[in-house]
């Protein structure tokens, strides 16, 4: 592509790819984001390659690759416009079918469309999915439109004009103020006001100054940023290069890690693409405004997340935190002003841009304004992204959205914000997604982890869990993060196995304060959220850990035996065949019994025992009389 | 340089704008308990002793004094009852490294901090960097220098240049609050080769070769 040096130009290429492009011609996008490579879309893509070649429809249907479209449950998904007709779960051998019956006929293959696990309706169109139905994707909506290594297709769908307003019509300062007043708040985790935030880096005194975009995201079970950035990199671009136009820098850097190889790759690809027609470079679109961005690839540290952590990592040293204050607005990148925000927060800069302060504000609630993205993963039907207006409740999300918890199991907690957020439990379902409000409840809405949990999940061995995670992942720098962590993990693990003491629980909470108080980083102060969260709602929980040596979700191993209900058991054989241990005696038509000493509580026979049978019992907290083994009268 | 007054525990300070808490402190001799703080080094924030509470702009915060700058009309606390609790645990969870340290023991009294409430995992060494940053700061030869990450932390004489820089230095020795450190170096003495000697003159043989 030639360089476009001026909004005409830019319009005018605009008009032409929208008019070589029609509407009504049938396209077949197919989703290739992270997920769904994982579940096969590059075999259905060289199917759909050849099947449209071979069954002649060349002219008739253009193919797009698009970024993840949020359904990753169900993927590869793959659909049909203009229709919007949404198969999903999609095999290579489906392909030839769907060429032949719904390309050339028009005809929707029942078995690939969408049924409703609790309904047992059918939806043929994404729309029509309840999963895509109460959303709101104003972020990740281009990501199921759009080629993420196309110039064209971002063009397509307006992309640039937010730039172009920002240089042509706007004053850096107009530019904030309309950031302020959006209200739009940072998506990585604090959520600070993005608006004052770039108020403070343009106000410091400097000639250079940087902006930054954290796409270091480590929190276990999300992917929102590694999605926005694979499946529509140029939009953080645009974003980034407004902000870097408002708060007066020329350069900018992509902080991304090694381990999202697509977001990596992808990236690279729109940023040669928006140099090759001057969309990145000198004298911007003829407006005078000069940007240059560079990728820096992270080796995967979670601490790399929080901004000083990222800029020290940034500089070739050591990914450890810096006192702040002075703030990386003030001082950061090489010592110099420097705007750092979460690809998320600059992905809404167009859309702030582009319809403006006053649309953006309208959605939300009074604190938190517009959308917001989770990646509801866990215990519930319905895994993938999901982007919802600030407010909407907990409840809509995982039972509207997410389809309520899989295997008819009970709900039990949802654990919010990643591995320093918090657990909160039914009662609290109806609970905004809110900063603050999730912060009130005992959790924080984080960059958007959202993980559901059923009533088999043990909440202590949670807590162990990120804690364990944490432990890993924390610097090591400041004592109380380092070794508040350690001795928290430790008493935790006690606990899991049956060797929780009295004092147990204060002395959590005594560690918890120091740790919580006196850490550098927000690391460190808010790692022990994951312990306070269940202590105050699961109480219950940790007291029979330690004065039962009971764990009542049935989960902890070593707190739980499996033994063979005398009266039920048929002598049938079925689990002393599956016991990978030898653990279970008996002869046929004989009760048989386990060895509590060689079971290893894998749940093999629990799982053998013929349902008819239910002679295994798995319990916790007493211990079963052992069954003497007798013959069972035929 | 503009100045600013603040208060720290009902004292009327009046320092130069970039002062710390701590040396504000120091300035009216109001202690502040240090571990991982040396005039010569740049602060670093590691132990966490010196924590204390302020209180600006109607808001209270937990902040480290030896990097915090003391801002105007600050009210400083350094004795709370959260705080006293803070550096009793802090001091406890070191003392579960280091159960030795004169130091540490002689602020455990203070603050009434158990030796034994966790349980003993002595690497002698509670991370305060001194050593790492004296010799990088100060000296500039980075001999020494931290390894791994969060609870595995550790500190490590590099041998290559520990064998050049060390033997004649030694000047981190005194700075540790443990013993940690020379345990360290005469692990790493025990490794490491003698420094190469000068080579011998050949005292000029027919041959020529060596040049």
């Amino acid at each position: 592509m030639s360089k476009i040096t001026s909004p005409a130009e830019l319009e005018e290429l605009r008009k032409k790819i929208l008019a070589q492009r029609n509407p009504d011609k049938l396209c077949i996008t197919l989703c290739s984001g992270s997920a769904c490579h994982a579940t096969g879309c590059d075999p259905v893509a060289e199917a759909l390659a050849e099947e449209i070649e071979k069954q002649g429809v060349v002219g008739e249907v253009d193919f797009r690759r698009t970024g993840c479209h949020g359904f990753c449950e169900q993927g590869p998904i793959l659909v049909v416009y203009p229709q919007g007709i949404c198969y999903l779960k999609v095999k290579a051998e489906d392909v030839s079918e769907i060429i032949s019956e719904t390309i050339k006929e028009g005809k929707i293959i029942e078995r690939l469309v969408y049924v409703d696990p609790n309904t047992g309706e059918k939806a043929t169109r994404e729309e029509d999915i309840p999963f895509y139905k109460n959303q709101q994707r104003l972020v990740l909506g281009p990501n199921r439109q759009i080629d993420p290594r196309s110039l064209e297709d971002y063009l397509a769908v307006d992309g640039y004009q937010a730039l172009v307003k920002t240089l042509f019509e706007l004053s850096p300062e107009e530019v904030v103020g309309e950031v302020k007043n959006a209200k739009l708040r940072g998506r990585g985790g604090a959520g600070f006001p993005s608006g004052i935030k770039w108020d403070f880096a343009r106000n410091a005194p400097g000639e250079q100054k940087y902006v930054v975009v954290n796409c270091d995201e480590g929190d276990p079970g999300a992917y929102m940023d590694r999605s926005v950035m694979e499946g529509n990199p140029f939009a953080v671009l645009e974003g980034l290069m407004i902000g870097a136009y408002a708060i007066g820098a020329n350069e900018g850097y992509i902080y991304v890690r090694q381990e999202y190889p697509l977001a990596v790759a992808n990236l690279a690809i729109a940023i040669e693409k928006a140099e090759e027609a001057g969309l990145l470079g000198k004298n911007i679109l003829g407006s005078g405004f000069d940007f240059t961005v560079k990728v820096h690839r992270g080796a995967g540290a979670f601490i790399c997340g929080e901004e000083t952590s990222l800029l020290n990592s940034l500089e070739g040293k050591a990914g450890e935190p810096n006192a702040r204050p002075p703030f990386p607005a003030t001082r950061g990148l090489w010592g110099k002003p420097t705007n750092i925000n979460n690809v998320e927060t600059w992905a809404n800069i167009p859309l702030v841009i582009n319809k403006g302060a006053d649309y953006f504000s309208a959605i939300g609630t009074e604190g938190s304004k517009g959308t917001k993205i989770f990646s509801l993963v866990g215990k519930v039907n319905n895994t993938g992204l999901v982007e919802v207006p600030m407010g909407t409740t907990l409840r809509d999300i995982i039972f509207k959205i997410g389809g309520g918890v899989t295997g008819g199991k009970k709900f039990k907690a949802v654990q919010t914000g990643g591995p320093s957020g918090g657990c909160l439990p039914e009662d609290l379902l109806d609970t905004q997604v809110d900063f603050d409000e999730l912060t009130r409840a005992g959790a924080m809405m984080g960059s958007g982890g959202m993980i559901v949990m059923d009533e088999d999940t043990c909440l202590v061995d949670i807590a162990r869990y990120f804690l364990e995670f944490l432990s890993d992942e924390s610097c090591g720098k400041c004592t109380p993060c380092r070794e508040g962590i350690r001795q928290m993990l430790k008493i935790l693990t006690d606990m899991t196995k049956g060797q929780g003491k009295e004092g147990d629980i204060e002395l959590l909470q005594a560690l918890a304060e120091t740790t919580k108080g006196s850490s550098m980083c927000a690391l460190g102060k808010t790692a022990p959220n994951p312990v306070l969260s269940t202590l105050t709602h699961f109480r219950a929980e940790y007291e029979a850990h330690i004065h039962d040596k009971c764990c009542p979700a049935l989960s902890c191993k070593e707190l739980i035996r499996f033994d063979i209900v005398a009266e039920k058991c048929k002598g049938c054989g079925a689990c002393f065949r599956q016991c990978p241990a030898d653990a279970i005696t008996g002869e046929k038509k004989q009760v048989h019994i386990i060895d509590q000493e060689k079971c290893t509580r894998c749940g093999s026979c629990l799982d053998a025992c013929p349902a008819a049978f239910g002679a295994v019992s798995k319990s916790s907290g007493q211990s079963a009389p052992s069954p003497v083994a007798e013959k069972i009268e035929a | 340089m503009s100045e600013i007054t603040l208060q720290i525990d009902g004292k009327k300070v009046t320092v130069e704008k970039g002062t710390t808490i701590l040396q504000a402190a120091r300035s009216v001799r109001v202690p502040i308990p240090t571990l991982c703080d040396h005039e010569k080094l740049s602060p670093y924030g590691a132990c966490r002793i010196c924590t204390v509470e302020t209180e600006a702009n109607d808001r209270t915060a937990l902040v480290a004094a030896c990097q915090h700058p003391a801002e105007e009309g600050m009210q400083v606390r350094t004795r709370t009852e959260q705080i006293d609790r803070i550096r009793k645990v802090l001091l406890e969870q070191m003392l579960a490294h280091a159960p030795d340290s004169e130091q540490l023991m002689a602020l455990a009294g203070i603050y009434g901090a158990d030796r034994d409430r966790f349980e003993q995992e002595s690497s002698f060494c509670i991370l305060c960097g001194l050593c790492v940053r004296y010799c990088a700061e100060v000296k500039q030869k980075h001999a020494v220098g931290f390894f791994d990450r969060g609870a595995k932390r550790e500190i490590a004489f590099i041998p290559e240049i520990a064998v050049r820089e060390c033997w004649d230095c030694k000047e981190c020795f005194p700075l540790c609050p443990t013993s940690a450190l020379q345990a360290a170096y005469v692990l790493t003495e025990a490794l490491m080769e003698p420094p190469e000697e000068p080579a011998p003159s050949c005292g000029g043989c027919a041959g020529g070769s060596c040049g």
